[in-house]
Protein backbone atom coordinates (compact mmCIF):
# COMPACT_ATOMS: atom_id res chain seq x y z
CA UNK A 1 0.00 0.00 0.00
CA UNK A 2 2.98 2.68 1.48
CA UNK A 3 4.93 1.06 -1.82
CA UNK A 4 2.30 1.59 -4.16
CA UNK A 5 1.20 5.33 -2.94
CA UNK A 6 4.40 7.19 -2.45
CA UNK A 7 7.43 4.35 -4.22
CA UNK A 8 6.29 2.38 -6.54
CA UNK A 9 5.83 5.63 -9.31
CA UNK A 10 9.10 7.37 -8.53
CA UNK A 11 10.76 3.68 -8.97
CA UNK A 12 8.68 2.50 -12.07
CA UNK A 13 8.98 5.74 -14.19
CA UNK A 14 12.35 7.58 -14.48
CA UNK A 15 10.86 11.04 -15.73
CA UNK A 16 9.30 10.95 -12.35
CA UNK A 17 12.59 10.60 -10.82
CA UNK A 18 14.11 13.61 -12.71
CA UNK A 19 11.23 15.54 -11.98
CA UNK A 20 11.47 14.78 -8.60
CA UNK A 21 15.03 15.53 -8.44
CA UNK A 22 15.06 18.88 -10.20
CA UNK A 23 12.16 19.80 -8.14
CA UNK A 24 13.43 19.03 -5.02
CA UNK A 25 16.60 20.97 -5.87
CA UNK A 26 14.68 23.91 -6.82
CA UNK A 27 12.94 23.54 -3.35
CA UNK A 28 16.23 24.08 -1.76
CA UNK A 29 17.02 27.42 -3.57
CA UNK A 30 13.51 29.02 -4.65
CA UNK A 31 12.13 29.44 -1.19
CA UNK A 32 14.86 31.39 0.66
CA UNK A 33 14.75 33.80 -2.79
CA UNK A 34 11.10 34.37 -1.79
CA UNK A 35 11.68 34.65 2.15
CA UNK A 36 13.89 37.86 0.89
CA UNK A 37 11.30 39.38 -1.53
CA UNK A 38 8.58 38.81 0.99
CA UNK A 39 10.96 40.81 4.01
CA UNK A 40 11.35 43.24 1.11
CA UNK A 41 7.35 43.96 0.73
CA UNK A 42 8.32 42.48 -2.51
CA UNK A 43 5.77 39.30 -2.85
CA UNK A 44 4.11 40.15 -6.09
CA UNK A 45 7.47 41.24 -7.76
CA UNK A 46 8.15 37.51 -8.15
CA UNK A 47 4.97 37.10 -10.18
CA UNK A 48 5.77 39.40 -12.32
CA UNK A 49 8.88 38.44 -13.21
CA UNK A 50 7.51 35.00 -13.74
CA UNK A 51 5.19 36.76 -16.47
CA UNK A 52 7.64 38.54 -17.59
CA UNK A 53 10.11 35.41 -19.02
CA UNK A 54 7.61 34.38 -21.04
CA UNK A 55 8.23 36.15 -24.07
CA UNK A 56 11.69 35.17 -23.99
CA UNK A 57 10.47 31.28 -23.67
CA UNK A 58 7.93 32.18 -26.50
CA UNK A 59 10.88 33.37 -29.09
CA UNK A 60 12.97 30.25 -27.79
CA UNK A 61 9.97 28.25 -28.95
CA UNK A 62 9.28 29.87 -31.93
CA UNK A 63 13.08 29.99 -33.32
CA UNK A 64 13.86 26.51 -31.93
CA UNK A 65 10.74 24.60 -30.72
CA UNK A 66 10.41 23.01 -27.58
CA UNK A 67 14.66 22.80 -26.87
CA UNK A 68 15.34 23.07 -23.73
CA UNK A 69 18.77 26.37 -24.23
CA UNK A 70 16.77 28.28 -26.55
CA UNK A 71 13.81 28.21 -23.86
CA UNK A 72 15.95 29.23 -20.86
CA UNK A 73 17.74 31.81 -22.24
CA UNK A 74 15.01 33.19 -24.25
CA UNK A 75 13.67 33.48 -21.11
CA UNK A 76 16.91 35.03 -19.01
CA UNK A 77 17.09 37.29 -21.19
CA UNK A 78 13.45 38.62 -20.89
CA UNK A 79 13.23 38.01 -16.84
CA UNK A 80 16.33 40.41 -16.48
CA UNK A 81 15.12 42.79 -19.33
CA UNK A 82 11.91 42.85 -17.21
CA UNK A 83 13.28 43.17 -13.55
CA UNK A 84 15.99 46.13 -15.11
CA UNK A 85 13.49 47.40 -17.04
CA UNK A 86 10.99 48.09 -14.40
CA UNK A 87 13.53 49.97 -12.49
CA UNK A 88 14.59 52.43 -15.07
CA UNK A 89 11.44 53.23 -16.11
CA UNK A 90 10.81 54.32 -12.41
CA UNK A 91 13.41 56.17 -12.13
CA UNK A 92 13.52 58.42 -15.86
CA UNK A 93 9.66 59.09 -15.03
CA UNK A 94 9.47 59.57 -11.43
CA UNK A 95 6.83 57.01 -11.46
CA UNK A 96 6.00 54.38 -8.85
CA UNK A 97 8.21 50.71 -9.93
CA UNK A 98 5.02 48.69 -8.95
CA UNK A 99 3.41 50.66 -11.68
CA UNK A 100 5.96 49.89 -13.82
CA UNK A 101 6.14 46.34 -13.14
CA UNK A 102 2.64 45.75 -13.90
CA UNK A 103 2.59 47.05 -16.51
CA UNK A 104 5.72 45.71 -18.55
CA UNK A 105 4.20 42.35 -16.86
CA UNK A 106 0.82 42.33 -18.75
CA UNK A 107 2.86 43.47 -22.23
CA UNK A 108 5.14 40.32 -21.45
CA UNK A 109 2.39 38.08 -20.82
CA UNK A 110 0.49 38.85 -23.75
CA UNK A 111 3.06 39.21 -25.73
CA UNK A 112 3.97 35.36 -25.02
CA UNK A 113 0.90 33.82 -25.25
CA UNK A 114 -0.09 35.01 -28.68
CA UNK A 115 3.84 34.56 -29.85
CA UNK A 116 2.99 30.76 -28.65
CA UNK A 117 -0.40 30.48 -30.21
CA UNK A 118 1.17 31.76 -33.21
CA UNK A 119 3.67 28.89 -34.63
CA UNK A 120 2.66 26.30 -31.40
CA UNK A 121 -0.11 24.44 -30.83
CA UNK A 122 -2.71 24.06 -27.92
CA UNK A 123 -0.68 21.39 -26.27
CA UNK A 124 2.52 23.03 -26.46
CA UNK A 125 0.75 26.52 -24.69
CA UNK A 126 -0.51 24.04 -22.04
CA UNK A 127 2.73 22.67 -21.29
CA UNK A 128 4.87 26.18 -21.61
CA UNK A 129 2.65 27.82 -19.05
CA UNK A 130 2.02 24.83 -16.90
CA UNK A 131 4.46 22.42 -17.15
CA UNK A 132 5.07 19.10 -17.95
CA UNK A 133 6.75 16.13 -15.97
CA UNK A 134 7.52 15.12 -19.22
CA UNK A 135 9.51 18.22 -19.97
CA UNK A 136 12.36 17.27 -17.73
CA UNK A 137 15.25 16.21 -19.78
CA UNK A 138 19.24 16.14 -18.96
CA UNK A 139 19.27 20.14 -19.88
CA UNK A 140 16.79 20.74 -17.85
CA UNK A 141 17.88 18.68 -14.64
CA UNK A 142 21.64 20.41 -15.15
CA UNK A 143 19.58 23.84 -15.20
CA UNK A 144 17.55 23.31 -12.56
CA UNK A 145 20.85 22.07 -10.16
CA UNK A 146 22.95 24.94 -11.42
CA UNK A 147 20.26 27.67 -10.56
CA UNK A 148 20.12 25.48 -6.91
CA UNK A 149 23.85 25.74 -6.54
CA UNK A 150 24.36 29.04 -7.69
CA UNK A 151 21.56 30.36 -5.24
CA UNK A 152 22.70 28.57 -2.48
CA UNK A 153 26.21 30.49 -3.28
CA UNK A 154 24.95 33.62 -3.18
CA UNK A 155 22.89 33.41 -0.28
CA UNK A 156 25.56 32.19 1.88
CA UNK A 157 27.61 35.12 0.48
CA UNK A 158 25.01 37.86 0.43
CA UNK A 159 23.36 37.14 3.65
CA UNK A 160 24.26 39.28 5.85
CA UNK A 161 24.59 42.23 3.53
CA UNK A 162 21.33 41.50 2.43
CA UNK A 163 19.77 41.79 6.10
CA UNK A 164 20.99 44.77 6.87
CA UNK A 165 19.91 45.98 3.66
CA UNK A 166 16.33 45.18 4.25
CA UNK A 167 16.30 46.46 8.16
CA UNK A 168 17.99 49.64 7.71
CA UNK A 169 18.96 50.30 4.51
CA UNK A 170 20.73 54.07 5.85
CA UNK A 171 22.66 52.59 8.15
CA UNK A 172 23.89 49.52 5.42
CA UNK A 173 24.78 52.25 3.04
CA UNK A 174 26.58 54.39 5.95
CA UNK A 175 28.74 51.20 6.45
CA UNK A 176 29.62 50.85 3.16
CA UNK A 177 26.95 48.15 1.91
CA UNK A 178 25.86 48.68 -1.18
CA UNK A 179 22.51 47.36 -1.07
CA UNK A 180 21.56 47.87 -5.29
CA UNK A 181 24.27 45.46 -5.98
CA UNK A 182 22.81 42.76 -3.78
CA UNK A 183 19.45 43.38 -4.74
CA UNK A 184 19.80 43.27 -8.46
CA UNK A 185 21.69 39.90 -7.57
CA UNK A 186 18.94 38.90 -5.58
CA UNK A 187 16.67 39.67 -8.48
CA UNK A 188 18.97 37.76 -11.59
CA UNK A 189 18.74 34.63 -9.31
CA UNK A 190 14.64 34.89 -9.06
CA UNK A 191 14.71 34.63 -12.82
CA UNK A 192 17.20 32.69 -12.94
CA UNK A 193 15.32 29.87 -10.38
CA UNK A 194 12.25 30.81 -12.36
CA UNK A 195 13.32 30.09 -15.64
CA UNK A 196 14.85 26.81 -14.31
CA UNK A 197 11.46 25.52 -12.93
CA UNK A 198 9.48 26.32 -15.93
CA UNK A 199 10.03 23.04 -17.70
CA UNK A 200 8.70 21.35 -14.83
CA UNK A 201 6.24 23.38 -13.10
CA UNK A 202 5.16 25.81 -15.89
CA UNK A 203 6.31 29.38 -16.50
CA UNK A 204 2.73 30.87 -14.66
CA UNK A 205 3.50 28.15 -11.64
CA UNK A 206 7.06 28.48 -11.14
CA UNK A 207 6.91 31.11 -8.91
CA UNK A 208 4.32 29.31 -6.68
CA UNK A 209 7.69 27.14 -5.49
CA UNK A 210 9.20 30.56 -4.81
CA UNK A 211 6.59 31.96 -2.83
CA UNK A 212 3.89 29.86 -1.20
CA UNK A 213 6.15 28.18 1.22
CA UNK A 214 8.38 31.59 1.82
CA UNK A 215 4.80 33.25 3.42
CA UNK A 216 3.57 29.88 4.59
CA UNK A 217 6.96 29.89 7.03
CA UNK A 218 5.73 33.01 8.45
CA UNK A 219 3.77 31.24 10.67
CA UNK A 220 6.83 29.10 11.93
CA UNK A 221 9.60 31.40 12.85
CA UNK A 222 10.14 35.00 13.96
CA UNK A 223 14.40 35.23 12.69
CA UNK A 224 15.20 35.25 8.96
CA UNK A 225 16.88 31.75 9.60
CA UNK A 226 13.85 30.09 10.94
CA UNK A 227 12.30 31.06 8.06
CA UNK A 228 13.92 30.17 5.64
CA UNK A 229 14.39 26.34 6.88
CA UNK A 230 10.76 26.50 7.51
CA UNK A 231 10.14 27.76 3.73
CA UNK A 232 12.61 25.00 2.15
CA UNK A 233 11.00 22.35 4.70
CA UNK A 234 7.36 23.39 3.62
CA UNK A 235 8.53 23.70 -0.01
CA UNK A 236 9.99 19.81 0.01
CA UNK A 237 6.85 18.42 1.22
CA UNK A 238 5.20 20.20 -1.44
CA UNK A 239 7.18 18.83 -4.37
CA UNK A 240 6.54 15.37 -3.05
CA UNK A 241 2.82 15.50 -2.45
CA UNK A 242 2.45 17.76 -5.91
CA UNK A 243 3.99 14.88 -7.75
CA UNK A 244 2.57 12.26 -6.66
CA UNK A 245 -0.84 13.73 -6.76
CA UNK A 246 0.15 14.91 -10.07
CA UNK A 247 0.75 11.14 -10.67
CA UNK A 248 -2.12 9.64 -9.21
CA UNK A 249 -4.98 11.54 -10.21
CA UNK A 250 -3.47 12.51 -13.57
CA UNK A 251 -3.27 16.29 -12.91
CA UNK A 252 -0.43 18.76 -14.30
CA UNK A 253 2.94 19.02 -12.66
CA UNK A 254 2.76 22.18 -11.70
CA UNK A 255 -0.70 22.97 -10.63
CA UNK A 256 -0.50 19.78 -8.31
CA UNK A 257 2.76 21.08 -7.12
CA UNK A 258 1.74 24.80 -6.30
CA UNK A 259 -2.08 23.44 -4.84
CA UNK A 260 0.31 21.22 -2.15
CA UNK A 261 2.60 24.15 -1.42
CA UNK A 262 -1.36 26.30 -0.93
CA UNK A 263 -2.27 23.25 1.33
CA UNK A 264 0.76 23.65 4.02
CA UNK A 265 0.27 27.44 3.11
CA UNK A 266 -3.18 27.62 4.27
CA UNK A 267 -3.02 24.73 7.48
CA UNK A 268 0.61 27.10 8.47
CA UNK A 269 -1.95 29.74 8.32
CA UNK A 270 -4.63 27.55 10.70
CA UNK A 271 -1.86 25.83 13.14
CA UNK A 272 1.29 27.65 12.90
CA UNK A 273 2.65 28.84 16.25
CA UNK A 274 3.63 32.41 14.96
CA UNK A 275 0.26 34.30 14.59
CA UNK A 276 -1.28 31.35 13.27
CA UNK A 277 -5.38 31.62 13.98
CA UNK A 278 -5.11 29.42 16.43
CA UNK A 279 -2.36 30.63 18.18
CA UNK A 280 -3.83 33.42 18.45
CA UNK A 281 -7.57 32.32 19.60
CA UNK A 282 -5.73 31.09 22.13
CA UNK A 283 -4.66 34.35 23.41
CA UNK A 284 -7.76 36.31 23.45
CA UNK A 285 -8.25 35.61 26.50
CA UNK A 286 -4.91 36.14 28.08
CA UNK A 287 -4.98 39.42 26.27
CA UNK A 288 -8.51 40.26 27.80
CA UNK A 289 -7.65 39.67 31.00
CA UNK B 1 38.54 59.01 21.25
CA UNK B 2 40.25 61.83 19.08
CA UNK B 3 37.80 63.06 15.95
CA UNK B 4 39.23 65.31 13.88
CA UNK B 5 37.85 68.31 12.67
CA UNK B 6 34.27 67.98 10.61
CA UNK B 7 34.07 71.01 8.23
CA UNK B 8 31.03 71.38 6.10
CA UNK B 9 32.17 74.00 2.72
CA UNK B 10 29.71 75.85 0.84
CA UNK B 11 27.18 72.71 1.04
CA UNK B 12 24.55 72.54 -0.94
CA UNK B 13 22.14 69.37 -1.23
CA UNK B 14 19.60 68.87 -3.48
CA UNK B 15 16.68 66.40 -4.12
CA UNK B 16 16.12 66.52 -7.80
CA UNK B 17 16.53 70.24 -8.54
CA UNK B 18 15.69 71.45 -5.26
CA UNK B 19 17.81 72.51 -2.38
CA UNK B 20 17.12 71.16 0.31
CA UNK B 21 19.92 72.45 2.06
CA UNK B 22 21.59 75.79 0.29
CA UNK B 23 25.70 76.82 0.35
CA UNK B 24 26.07 76.15 4.42
CA UNK B 25 29.31 76.41 6.15
CA UNK B 26 29.79 75.49 9.14
CA UNK B 27 32.96 73.71 11.61
CA UNK B 28 32.41 70.88 14.37
CA UNK B 29 35.42 71.31 16.29
CA UNK B 30 36.77 67.84 18.03
CA UNK B 31 35.07 67.09 21.24
CA UNK B 32 32.03 69.67 20.50
CA UNK B 33 28.54 69.46 21.31
CA UNK B 34 25.98 71.21 18.14
CA UNK B 35 22.26 70.76 17.90
CA UNK B 36 20.68 71.60 14.33
CA UNK B 37 17.81 73.17 14.76
CA UNK B 38 14.87 74.37 12.38
CA UNK B 39 11.24 74.77 10.86
CA UNK B 40 9.98 71.74 9.29
CA UNK B 41 11.75 70.73 5.87
CA UNK B 42 14.49 73.11 6.72
CA UNK B 43 17.23 70.51 5.74
CA UNK B 44 18.44 68.95 8.79
CA UNK B 45 17.88 65.68 7.97
CA UNK B 46 19.15 65.68 4.88
CA UNK B 47 22.17 67.61 6.07
CA UNK B 48 22.45 64.95 8.67
CA UNK B 49 22.54 62.33 6.08
CA UNK B 50 25.12 64.24 3.62
CA UNK B 51 27.52 63.80 6.31
CA UNK B 52 27.20 60.41 6.82
CA UNK B 53 27.75 59.53 3.30
CA UNK B 54 23.99 58.84 1.90
CA UNK B 55 24.00 61.73 0.00
CA UNK B 56 25.99 63.05 -2.25
CA UNK B 57 26.14 66.98 -2.30
CA UNK B 58 25.48 68.62 -5.56
CA UNK B 59 28.28 71.49 -4.59
CA UNK B 60 30.76 72.35 -1.66
CA UNK B 61 32.51 69.93 0.38
CA UNK B 62 32.46 67.85 3.39
CA UNK B 63 36.07 67.20 4.95
CA UNK B 64 37.51 65.57 8.17
CA UNK B 65 35.38 62.43 8.33
CA UNK B 66 35.99 58.98 6.61
CA UNK B 67 33.96 56.26 6.35
CA UNK B 68 33.76 54.04 9.65
CA UNK B 69 34.78 57.37 11.56
CA UNK B 70 30.29 58.45 11.74
CA UNK B 71 27.90 56.92 13.39
CA UNK B 72 24.26 57.78 12.28
CA UNK B 73 21.65 56.89 14.27
CA UNK B 74 18.66 57.03 11.66
CA UNK B 75 14.87 58.09 12.27
CA UNK B 76 13.15 55.45 13.33
CA UNK B 77 10.59 56.18 10.24
CA UNK B 78 13.59 54.60 8.49
CA UNK B 79 14.17 51.73 9.42
CA UNK B 80 11.62 48.21 8.85
CA UNK B 81 10.55 47.59 12.54
CA UNK B 82 8.49 44.43 11.47
CA UNK B 83 11.56 42.64 10.26
CA UNK B 84 12.07 39.17 12.03
CA UNK B 85 15.10 39.87 13.74
CA UNK B 86 16.37 39.54 17.34
CA UNK B 87 17.96 42.15 19.59
CA UNK B 88 21.03 40.85 19.62
CA UNK B 89 21.35 40.77 15.72
CA UNK B 90 20.45 44.30 15.62
CA UNK B 91 22.76 45.56 17.25
CA UNK B 92 25.77 43.41 16.35
CA UNK B 93 25.31 45.52 13.00
CA UNK B 94 26.92 47.69 14.99
CA UNK B 95 30.11 45.64 14.74
CA UNK B 96 29.94 45.18 10.69
CA UNK B 97 33.33 47.42 10.35
CA UNK B 98 35.19 44.72 12.33
CA UNK B 99 32.69 41.63 10.98
CA UNK B 100 31.76 42.58 7.39
CA UNK B 101 30.11 40.15 5.17
CA UNK B 102 31.50 37.19 6.32
CA UNK B 103 34.21 37.78 9.46
CA UNK B 104 33.15 35.84 12.83
CA UNK B 105 32.76 38.69 14.98
CA UNK B 106 35.00 39.00 18.03
CA UNK B 107 34.45 39.63 21.30
CA UNK B 108 30.66 39.50 20.43
CA UNK B 109 29.73 39.59 24.10
CA UNK B 110 30.26 43.50 23.61
CA UNK B 111 26.46 42.99 22.53
CA UNK B 112 25.70 42.01 26.06
CA UNK B 113 27.27 44.60 27.81
CA UNK B 114 25.99 47.37 24.69
CA UNK B 115 22.27 46.13 25.48
CA UNK B 116 22.74 46.25 29.56
CA UNK B 117 24.40 49.72 28.96
CA UNK B 118 21.14 51.24 27.32
CA UNK B 119 18.62 49.44 29.83
CA UNK B 120 17.93 46.67 27.59
CA UNK B 121 18.97 43.69 30.10
CA UNK B 122 17.76 40.39 29.49
CA UNK B 123 15.94 41.76 25.42
CA UNK B 124 19.17 39.96 23.24
CA UNK B 125 16.81 37.54 22.24
CA UNK B 126 13.58 39.32 22.30
CA UNK B 127 13.01 40.06 18.83
CA UNK B 128 12.87 43.85 17.42
CA UNK B 129 9.17 43.76 16.56
CA UNK B 130 8.26 43.25 20.47
CA UNK B 131 9.85 46.66 21.33
CA UNK B 132 7.83 49.70 22.15
CA UNK B 133 9.19 52.88 20.23
CA UNK B 134 11.48 53.75 23.85
CA UNK B 135 12.87 50.72 23.56
CA UNK B 136 13.46 50.43 19.59
CA UNK B 137 15.25 53.71 20.45
CA UNK B 138 17.36 52.51 22.92
CA UNK B 139 18.15 49.54 20.85
CA UNK B 140 19.55 51.94 18.13
CA UNK B 141 21.82 53.94 21.03
CA UNK B 142 23.02 50.14 21.41
CA UNK B 143 24.07 49.72 18.03
CA UNK B 144 25.47 52.85 18.22
CA UNK B 145 27.60 52.22 21.07
CA UNK B 146 29.35 49.43 19.87
CA UNK B 147 29.92 51.09 16.65
CA UNK B 148 32.43 53.29 18.66
CA UNK B 149 32.77 56.19 16.21
CA UNK B 150 34.28 59.45 16.98
CA UNK B 151 31.60 61.39 14.72
CA UNK B 152 28.14 60.85 16.34
CA UNK B 153 25.26 62.22 14.28
CA UNK B 154 21.97 62.06 15.72
CA UNK B 155 18.57 63.01 13.89
CA UNK B 156 15.97 63.11 16.53
CA UNK B 157 17.07 61.33 18.91
CA UNK B 158 14.51 61.71 22.10
CA UNK B 159 11.14 62.36 19.85
CA UNK B 160 8.35 60.93 21.35
CA UNK B 161 10.14 59.19 23.93
CA UNK B 162 8.85 58.94 27.81
CA UNK B 163 10.35 61.07 30.35
CA UNK B 164 12.75 57.65 31.51
CA UNK B 165 13.85 56.49 28.32
CA UNK B 166 15.04 60.42 27.21
CA UNK B 167 17.00 60.75 30.54
CA UNK B 168 18.65 57.34 30.07
CA UNK B 169 19.65 57.89 26.91
CA UNK B 170 20.38 61.40 27.47
CA UNK B 171 22.92 60.03 29.76
CA UNK B 172 24.58 57.81 27.04
CA UNK B 173 25.10 61.04 24.92
CA UNK B 174 26.83 62.76 27.57
CA UNK B 175 28.90 59.70 28.00
CA UNK B 176 29.87 59.90 24.52
CA UNK B 177 30.70 63.60 25.06
CA UNK B 178 32.99 63.00 28.12
CA UNK B 179 34.40 60.75 26.62
CA UNK B 180 35.74 63.62 23.48
CA UNK B 181 33.37 62.23 20.65
CA UNK B 182 31.80 64.87 18.29
CA UNK B 183 28.25 65.17 18.83
CA UNK B 184 25.86 66.55 16.15
CA UNK B 185 22.30 65.88 17.13
CA UNK B 186 18.94 67.32 14.72
CA UNK B 187 16.60 68.33 17.80
CA UNK B 188 13.12 70.57 18.36
CA UNK B 189 12.59 70.89 22.28
CA UNK B 190 14.73 74.14 22.06
CA UNK B 191 15.25 73.64 26.00
CA UNK B 192 16.91 70.67 25.66
CA UNK B 193 19.31 72.53 23.18
CA UNK B 194 19.86 75.87 25.83
CA UNK B 195 20.02 73.21 28.37
CA UNK B 196 23.10 70.52 27.27
CA UNK B 197 23.96 71.81 23.88
CA UNK B 198 26.89 74.56 24.24
CA UNK B 199 26.88 75.61 20.36
CA UNK B 200 23.62 75.21 17.67
CA UNK B 201 23.07 75.48 13.91
CA UNK B 202 19.63 77.14 12.67
CA UNK B 203 19.17 76.04 9.38
CA UNK B 204 16.38 77.32 6.80
CA UNK B 205 17.87 75.48 3.98
CA UNK B 206 20.54 78.49 4.18
CA UNK B 207 22.07 78.57 7.49
CA UNK B 208 20.72 81.39 9.86
CA UNK B 209 23.10 81.08 12.72
CA UNK B 210 25.30 79.21 13.66
CA UNK B 211 27.88 79.23 17.40
CA UNK B 212 27.28 79.69 20.77
CA UNK B 213 23.58 78.21 21.15
CA UNK B 214 21.56 81.82 23.39
CA UNK B 215 23.10 83.95 20.44
CA UNK B 216 22.15 81.52 17.16
CA UNK B 217 18.37 81.06 19.06
CA UNK B 218 17.79 84.60 19.58
CA UNK B 219 14.68 85.75 18.62
CA UNK B 220 15.30 87.61 15.59
CA UNK B 221 17.11 84.72 14.22
CA UNK B 222 14.64 82.59 14.83
CA UNK B 223 12.10 84.95 13.42
CA UNK B 224 14.86 84.90 10.21
CA UNK B 225 14.56 80.96 10.52
CA UNK B 226 10.70 81.07 10.34
CA UNK B 227 10.49 83.70 7.27
CA UNK B 228 12.91 82.05 5.44
CA UNK B 229 11.82 78.59 5.25
CA UNK B 230 8.02 80.28 4.26
CA UNK B 231 9.63 81.89 1.86
CA UNK B 232 10.82 79.05 -0.09
CA UNK B 233 8.60 77.15 -2.74
CA UNK B 234 8.49 73.77 -4.01
CA UNK B 235 9.27 75.40 -7.14
CA UNK B 236 12.09 76.98 -6.05
CA UNK B 237 15.37 75.79 -7.58
CA UNK B 238 19.24 76.25 -7.03
CA UNK B 239 20.99 79.15 -7.77
CA UNK B 240 23.08 79.04 -10.82
CA UNK B 241 26.10 79.39 -8.50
Amino acid sequence: MIWDLFIAPFAEFGFLRRALIGCLALSLSAPPLGVFLMLRRMSLTGDVLAHGILPGVALGFVVAGLWMPALALGGLIAGLIVALGSGAIARATGGREDAALAGLYLTALAAGVALISWKGSAVELTQLLFGSVLGVDDAALLLMGGAATATLLFLAVAWRPLILECFDPSFAQAVGVRGSVWHLGLLALVVINLVAAFQAVGSLMAVGLMMLPAIGARHWSREVGGLVSASVGLALAATLIGLLASYHADLPSGPAIVLAAAALWIVSLILGPVDGLLARHRQRPHLEG
Amino acid sequence: MNPAELRIRDLTVAHGRRPAVHHVSFALKPGAMMAVVGPNGAGKSTLLRAIAGLHAPASGRIEGVARGQIGLLPQQAALDRSFPLTCRDAVLFGLWAESGAFRATPRPERVDSALDAVGLHGFARRPVGSLSSGQFQRLLFARLLLQDAPIILLDEPFNALDARTATDLLAVMRRWHGEGRSILAVLHDLDLVRREFPETLLLARECIAVGPTEAALSAENRLRARMMSEAWTEGAEACAA
